[in-house]
């Protein structure tokens, strides 16, 4: 049985490590805006990254919904899981993989690559497959990710 | 990638990227093969960038692991089963 993300397949964050803080806060936002347009939001990532966003927010106002990323891996390639748009975190080589195995796995959703980190821009250069990209240098402050977060999701409209 | 803890694994190459890895498989095992990303390998699923290059010596695997935060190890586990479960795929062999 599949389960497809929120109304119309929802969305999936899939997170990478948490050692750049601006991650946790840009999930945060993320969970808030996608759950005011009616999306429902579910988290994949390592044990540490459920945590510090449980622990941030441990009403779960934001974000509510976690699973483990080898299970959420799992679950897609055995075709259990799908989601209409797929948010994937990247500040690290791993973080493109992680991108480039879910473009392939999930040839339908809506891939949007979150470049990130010191390293973002020359990061950014070694995606060669089909996804939507923002691309900031952001390490601490999450405003001008933020910014292009809703720009190219088309929250500025 | 599930149960990759239990297995008597070795580590190759620590802390690399997923081209680093594909490298090293290309040009030092005798059999090569080109895999796409969410392919299964023992319990789990390999991630990565295609062509995701695993390898065959004997009984030996070879394959890429990735985690979030430690990027790709590259590592190989002794296991005749797994190693004659891929043969039997016929993936197109690339050496």
């Amino acid at each position: 049985m599949t389960d497809s993300v929120g109304n119309g397949g929802g969305v999936l964050l899939v997170m990478g490590c948490p050692e750049v803080p601006v991650q946790n806060a840009i999930a945060t936002y993320l969970g808030n805006a996608f759950r005011k347009s009616g999306e429902r939001v579910i988290v994949a990532g390592n044990p540490s990254v459920i945590q510090l966003i449980r622990a941030a927010d441990p009403e779960g106002y934001y974000l509510s919904e976690f699973v483990n990323l080898d299970k959420a891996v799992a679950e897609i390639a055995e075709k259990k899981r799908s989601a209409k748009t797929t948010v994937v975190f990247a500040h690290n080589d791993a973080g493109i993989s992680y991108a480039a195995t879910l473009r392939h796995l999930l040839p339908e959703t809506r891939l949007v690559a979150i470049v990130f980190g010191r390293d973002a821009e020359e990061l950014a250069e070694t995606i060669a497959f089909p996804c939507e990209k923002i691309v900031e240098k952001a390490v601490h402050n999450p405003v001008p990710l933020v910014r292009k977060i809703r720009e190219v999701l088309g929250w500025d409209v | 990638m599930g149960c990759i803890d239990q297995l008597p694994y070795e580590v190759i190459q620590s802390g690399t990227t997923f081209k680093e890895a594909r490298d090293y498989i290309e040009k030092n095992i005798h059999e090569v093969y080109h895999v796409d990303p969410g392919f299964r390998i023992f319990d789990g699923y390999i991630i990565g960038v295609p062509p995701i290059a695993i390898g065959l010596e004997g009984d030996t695997v070879y394959f890429p692991y990735t985690k979030p935060c430690h990027g790709t190890f590259l590592l190989k586990v002794e296991n005749r089963e797994e190693a004659d479960r891929l043969r039997k795929l016929k993936l197109i062999r690339r050496k």
